[in-house]
């Protein structure tokens, strides 16, 4: 029952996406339309894959920290890939493959950095330093962005800044060939990890004598969840509170099995951003928003009313 | 001896990386099918680290630690909870969970990879719940718990492994006598009925004096003694350990210490 909603959410949001647009298309030309089949149908699908990734990273990163703040840009991914791309904006690197790779580059590196950092004892990959690396990995990855943008001309300063605050207009066919091909296999990571998952939320020795192997699983969840993220950079800039607010919904929901949860926050997680880029196409049309305007303005107050009912309970 | 050799320690020795001296020090221990053992002594003794180098969670500095014949640190994650049930001194419960689901994690160390939950693992769930008395709760959520209830929820996920050994780190800590007694006797009971080799970490003396075939008393992470209750708990070994003057008063052929206050009692 649950699914069969959450799957006609989905349905209806990949509906809207394709049917709404500035531009008219009649119910009957839907099928041969050149803006349906080139425009609309790769952006809502990417929409769909991004927004699944990011839901299924932070679900997943939530129950790998212990801290249900976690998303998967606390992490200093969003920190790393911004500075990769204002980077190759300032320096004018051009070309539609550019900025994703050098978005993507950023996130790698900052995941190296914060992984690198968290390693204790050479081994262990200790949670709680894991946050305060990725806080401060961040941080200073945000004040080297801010001073490029601060120096650059202003044509320049409002592509980084529409870029920071996400966007897919520069989806297409590629993209989603690409995304498809890179998505499934830390997609499969986390699947498999999903009961250690379940285990770890027990703590560290706990889950070790009910059989997870800590060590590996913390490691294979934390890469497998930077590299969505950086997939998601890449393709559609700093996409905030997808990570966030689907994971807790869906936990809500289903429950903490994460058999059940990460799949469900794949699926939740698209249809809110399918959502989140129609209304950043279509509301202040023909111009349109950053979708993670959208997202942060839907989001947030989403948020406090889940905040809450918890703590009322 | 023909029950089965579960646990095997001879003269295990660890030091914490960095530490001047050994947490543990040639330590030996023999648990059996349907022994319950009872260790012993201070915080700080080295009781808890016993735990970790019994189930290879740390390196041997010396000695030999084997569980069913094959050396502790030999054992994965996975292999090792199917044989050994621990209840930890301390655990998080991150995200709400009812109690039918948190026992059923004592299952995952039977499940494959991608396979789902089979009957029999909700078999196993029901018959650990109704072992630990803790059926009529299998829909509650943990927090509405009393203390009691869930040590006994924890024992019963221990039990839903299906283990040989069943290990207790001071499973009473803060419960009331009802519950410290229900524990005591669900321990017991598992060692006697079901076979299974208990091992039990606690401060209680009295009550492992009462319950445990043997104890084993830790200071400073040596082995005092190791034997029954009336050989181990003498006046002088408790006084040596604890600090504290004591006086032994035998209670249906258990010692039972009785600690003095300092001036009024010596008269």
């Amino acid at each position: 029952m649950r699914w069969l909603g959450l799957g006609a959410a989905a349905a209806v949001a990949l509906a809207l996406a394709i049917v709404l647009g500035p531009t008219h298309v009649a119910w009957s030309a839907l099928g041969s339309s050149e803006i349906v089949r080139s425009l609309r149908l790769p952006r809502a699908i990417l929409a769909f894959l991004v927004g699944g990734a990011l839901g299924m990273a932070g679900a997943a990163l939530q129950a790998l920290v212990r801290n249900p703040l976690a998303d998967p840009f606390l992490l200093g991914l969003s920190g790393g890939a911004g500075l990769g791309a204002v980077l190759a904006i300032a320096l004018h690197l051009g070309g539609p493959w550019i900025l994703p790779l050098a978005a993507f580059v950023g996130a790698l590196a900052a995941m190296a950095l914060v992984y690198r950092v968290g390693l204790v004892g050479g081994a262990e990959l200790d949670p709680r330093v894991l946050i305060l690396a990725g806080v401060a990995v961040g941080a200073f990855a945000g004040a080297v962005t801010t001073a490029i943008v601060s120096l650059a001309s202003a044509a320049d300063l409002r592509n980084a800044l529409l870029w920071l605050w996400g966007g897919l207009s520069g989806a297409s066919w590629d993209a989603v060939l690409v995304v498809c091909v890179y998505v499934p296999l830390p997609l499969g990571v986390l699947l498999a990890a999903a009961r250690s998952l379940d285990l770890l939320a027990l703590g560290e020795e706990p889950a070790r004598f009910l059989g997870a192997d800590v060590d590996r699983v913390r490691r294979r969840v934390y890469v497998a969840a930077s590299l969505l993220t950086a997939a998601a950079v890449a393709v559609s800039g700093v996409v905030g509170f997808v990570g966030l607010i689907v994971p807790h919904a869906m936990r809500a929901l289903w429950g903490h099995q994460h058999r059940a949860l990460l799949p469900a926050a794949f699926v939740g997680g698209g249809t809110l951003l399918t959502l989140a880029d129609t209304v950043a196409r279509v509301a202040v049309a023909p111009r349109e928003l950053p979708v993670g305007i959208v997202t942060a303005l839907v989001g947030v107050p989403v948020f406090a009313l889940l905040m809450r009912r918890w703590t009322a309970r | 001896m023909d029950r089965a050799l579960i646990l095997d320690l001879r003269g295990v020795s660890y030091r914490y990386p960095g530490a001047a001296a050994d947490a543990l020090h040639d330590v030996s221990l023999a648990l059996r099918a349907g022994d319950f053992h009872a260790v012993l002594g201070p915080n700080g003794s080295g009781k808890t680290t016993l735990v970790r180098v019994a189930l290879g969670v740390v390196p041997l500095r010396e000695g030999v630690a084997e569980l069913l014949g094959r050396p502790a640190g030999r054992w994965s994650p996975r292999e090792l909870a199917r044989v050994a049930g621990v209840v930890a001194q301390r655990e998080d419960n991150l995200f709400p969970q009812r109690v039918r689901d948190t026992v059923l994690l004592g299952r995952y160390p039977h499940l494959s990879l991608w396979g789902a939950v089979r009957p029999e693992d909700r078999a196993a769930v029901t018959r650990a719940l109704e072992r630990c008395d803790v059926a009529t709760l299998a829909d509650r959520w943990i927090w509405t718990l009393s203390g009691g209830e869930y040590q006994r929820v924890r024992v019963a996920r221990a039990l839903a492994q299906e283990p040989r050994l069943l290990v207790l780190d001071e499973p009473t800590a803060s419960l009331d006598i009802r519950h410290e007694m229900e524990l005591f006797e669900l321990a017991r009971g598992l060692a006697d009925a079901e076979g299974l080799a208990v091992l039990l970490i606690t401060h209680h003396l009295n009550l492992a004096a009462r319950f445990a075939d043997r104890v084993l008393l830790l200071s400073e992470g040596r082995a005092v003694a190791e034997g029954p209750p009336a050989e181990v708990l003498t006046r002088e070994a408790a006084e040596r350990v604890f600090e504290w003057p004591v006086t032994i008063e035998p209670f249906q052929d258990r010692p039972q210490i009785i600690p003095l206050r300092k001036r009024k009692d010596h008269a």
